[in-house]
């Protein structure tokens, strides 16, 4: 049994908590957006210019912290952009979304070419390098895979945890699920519908763009056009599939991670030879879709999303 | 802040905020072609020339424009039910393929009916592959947004693999391409001589056809309705399931056409760059057209313009070509909120 062989393998399980850690960030900043009543489709292009300019900065020489943080104000800057058509203008998230991520991921590209006009071969950066976490990485499979990752991988683990606790045991985290559910109600508290879907929508594409970010400074050191390969897309299906909530929805990106890390092995076994390569790299994809179908029945969308608020119209 | 309606704008609003949308698009090209070290009226004027400074280059727009009407019509028709089908690109390669497995000598069939049985098995192949994510909406509210995409990503892996096995030309000197249509199964030029081929004219009559439909049928009605109220469509009996279906099966059918005329008007053959994102500009092209069908024509035909005219323009000028991404991205955003303020005010409270 090929699969049984792989699953006992610590490199698997590390490589899966390595795959799943960029879309923990990305299913997040989602999940914040979606909460507070804001879909936002601009997550792929959000995602691209993420991976680009905290590339570019550390490329130009600051240090890879800074280049995170070059790389999440990146993101908000889209954010924003998307949060002002969406939420005050209540423009079409649809719309407005597949815009966001055309404008992103256009000026990632335009960006790279006019700052790199000669090069063939995408220049490396030194990337972030794994933490191996005294004691803890020497447990046997759990030590490697969860203990021997980058700092990137671990800020990611400590996120979920930080969100959810946001969410649900702060006043900020209640009227951000107000605004998703019952914004009339967050209103009449005195608070503002714009500026918690705004915030939400900034701080949600920000964490998107450190997502990016983790591929070409965790995980790859370099920049390519199609990196990100429909992964936002992928962390929209997680969000459903994780019913709104940070923690399955994070369990969602790890189950899904471990099947991606599966398939890339299982090409190198002898059913590799038989199956065409393409058919494992439609794993991931068709699993979204498998996902989304189970979950489809037991959702609880908040009730608010995607519908926009203009005070005093009812 | 908040926004008053406006039932009735001004000439000024009506005109003045469409326009201000480009000079803003405009403007931000300056800024692009000035960070790219180059003089912003020099590159502007040769995206112009080179989009339709010569018959050469008018054609080649035209050519460019044939895939971007048919794939802005399929999101038209289904943005206008809201069925978000963003999809395209996947169906316009369900139609390449289909184009390809009936032209290179399955159809025995005169060359007067070859041709049109070719383009409606695209369709009917288009279609197909929006039907699973419609059905998945209508019967189990399955989110079609993110199932669409996500076939699109499958789709561009199953014509990687047809090319790469089944499908692959044995005289292709290994390259990953499907063999040659027959020239039986090739759309002709439309005038000797002329690079343009029947497939802009079919995109012409696709255009009119659906502004029919839309306008002048019971199914151009129900769209409408389902479009703007599904529940109150429900209620005055409207089947809206069947609705979106029919919708569906019209977008997908589309978009496939736009596969079809790629491969039997322009390539001859199928490889995995025979749509540089037609589906996904597809969007802008009807957003932009107001999702209106003649409108598609003419906003299919500015979208091509800017990348003809910017790809021409990069061998050129020191501008990288992707400044076509960005315009039509922004002429995009801009013109969805300069259509909201010219039916809305601003108050500031």
């Amino acid at each position: 049994m090929e699969i049984l062989d792989i699953l006992l393998t610590a490199s698997f399980w590390a490589a899966a908590v390595r795959i799943a850690s960029p879309l923990i960030f990305a299913t997040l900043g989602e999940l914040i957006c979606e909460r507070a009543g804001v879909l936002n489709l601009g997550i792929e292009g959000i995602m691209v210019i993420g991976a680009f300019a905290g590339w570019m900065a550390v490329y130009l020489g600051t240090g890879l912290w800074t280049g995170v943080a070059v790389a999440m104000l990146a993101g908000m800057l889209f954010g924003l952009l998307h949060a002002a058509l969406t939420v005050p203008f209540g423009l079409s998230q649809h719309v407005v979304g597949l815009g966001v991520t055309l404008l992103a991921t256009a000026t990632a590209s335009f960006a790279y070419r006019i700052s790199l006009p000669e090069v063939t071969s995408p220049p490396k950066i030194a990337p972030f390098q794994p933490f191996e976490i005294p004691l803890l990485s020497k447990l046997p499979i759990i030590g490697p895979a969860f203990f021997a990752q980058t700092a990137l991988t671990y800020l990611a683990f400590i996120l979920i945890a930080v969100v959810a606790f946001v969410l649900y045991r702060t006043p900020l985290g209640l009227a951000l699920r107000a605004a998703g559910e019952n914004p009339a109600a967050v209103e009449a508290q005195g608070l503002s519908v714009t500026a918690i879907r705004m915030g939400a929508v900034i701080v949600g594409s920000g964490l998107m763009a450190v997502g990016g970010a983790f591929l070409t400074m965790s995980a790859f050191s370099s920049f390519f056009f199609e990196m990100v390969n429909g992964r936002g897309w992928i962390c929209i299906a997680l969000v459903v599939f994780g019913a709104w909530r940070p923690g399955k929805a994070a369990l969602g990106a790890l189950l899904f991670a471990a099947f991606d890390a599966l398939q890339v092995r299982l090409q190198q076994t002898p059913m590799g030879a038989v199956v065409p390569y393409q058919v494992f790299l439609m794993v991931p994809y068709i699993m979204s879709i498998l996902a989304l179908v189970l979950m489809s029945r037991r959702a609880e969308v908040p009730a608010a999303l995607m519908i926009p608020f203009n005070k005093g119209e009812r | 802040m908040r926004l008053e309606p406006i039932s009735d704008p001004t000439a000024l609003r009506r005109f003045g905020l469409p326009a201000g949308a480009l000079v803003l698009t405009v403007l931000v090209a300056s800024c692009l072609a000035l960070l790219a070290g180059a003089n912003p009226f020099a590159t502007l004027g040769l995206i112009l020339k080179g989009a339709a400074g010569s018959k050469f280059a008018l054609l080649e727009t035209l050519n460019r424009a044939t895939p971007l009407i048919f794939t802005g019509l399929a999101v038209a028709v289904a943005f206008r039910a809201r069925l978000w089908n963003i999809g395209a690109e996947a169906q316009l390669y369900a139609g390449a393929i289909a184009t390809v497995l009936l032209g290179t000598g399955a159809l025995p069939l005169p060359p007067a009916l070859l041709l049109p049985a070719i383009a409606l098995a695209a369709m009917l192949a288009g279609a197909l592959i929006l039907l699973g994510p419609v059905l998945l909406k209508t019967r189990l509210g399955v989110d079609e947004v993110v199932t669409t995409l996500l076939f699109n990503f499958i789709m561009i892996l199953f014509v990687s693999y047809l090319l790469e096995g089944p499908m692959k030309d044995p005289m292709g000197m290994g390259w990953p391409k499907s063999a040659a249509l027959d020239k039986a199964a090739r759309l002709p030029r439309i005038v000797d001589g002329l690079r343009l081929h029947w497939g802009f004219a079919l995109a012409i009559l696709a255009a009119v056809s659906v502004w029919v439909i839309q306008t002048r049928t019971t199914l151009g009605y129900e769209i409408r309705a389902v479009g703007l109220n599904a529940e109150a469509a429900r209620f005055s009996g409207i089947p809206v399931g069947k609705v979106m279906v029919k919708t569906a099966l019209l977008s997908g059918g589309l978009a496939a056409l736009a596969g079809f005329s790629e491969v039997a008007g322009l390539k001859g053959n199928l490889t995995l760059d025979l749509s540089p994102g037609f589906g996904y500009t597809g969007i802008i092209v009807a957003m932009l057209a107001l999702l209106n069908p003649l409108g598609v024509v003419i906003s299919a035909l500015f979208v091509a313009g800017v990348f003809v005219g910017a790809d021409s323009m990069s061998r050129a000028a020191a501008v990288p070509t992707y400044i076509a991404d960005i315009l039509t991205a922004t002429a995009l955003l801009t013109m969805v909120l300069a259509l909201r303020l010219t039916h809305t005010r601003i108050r500031w409270s």
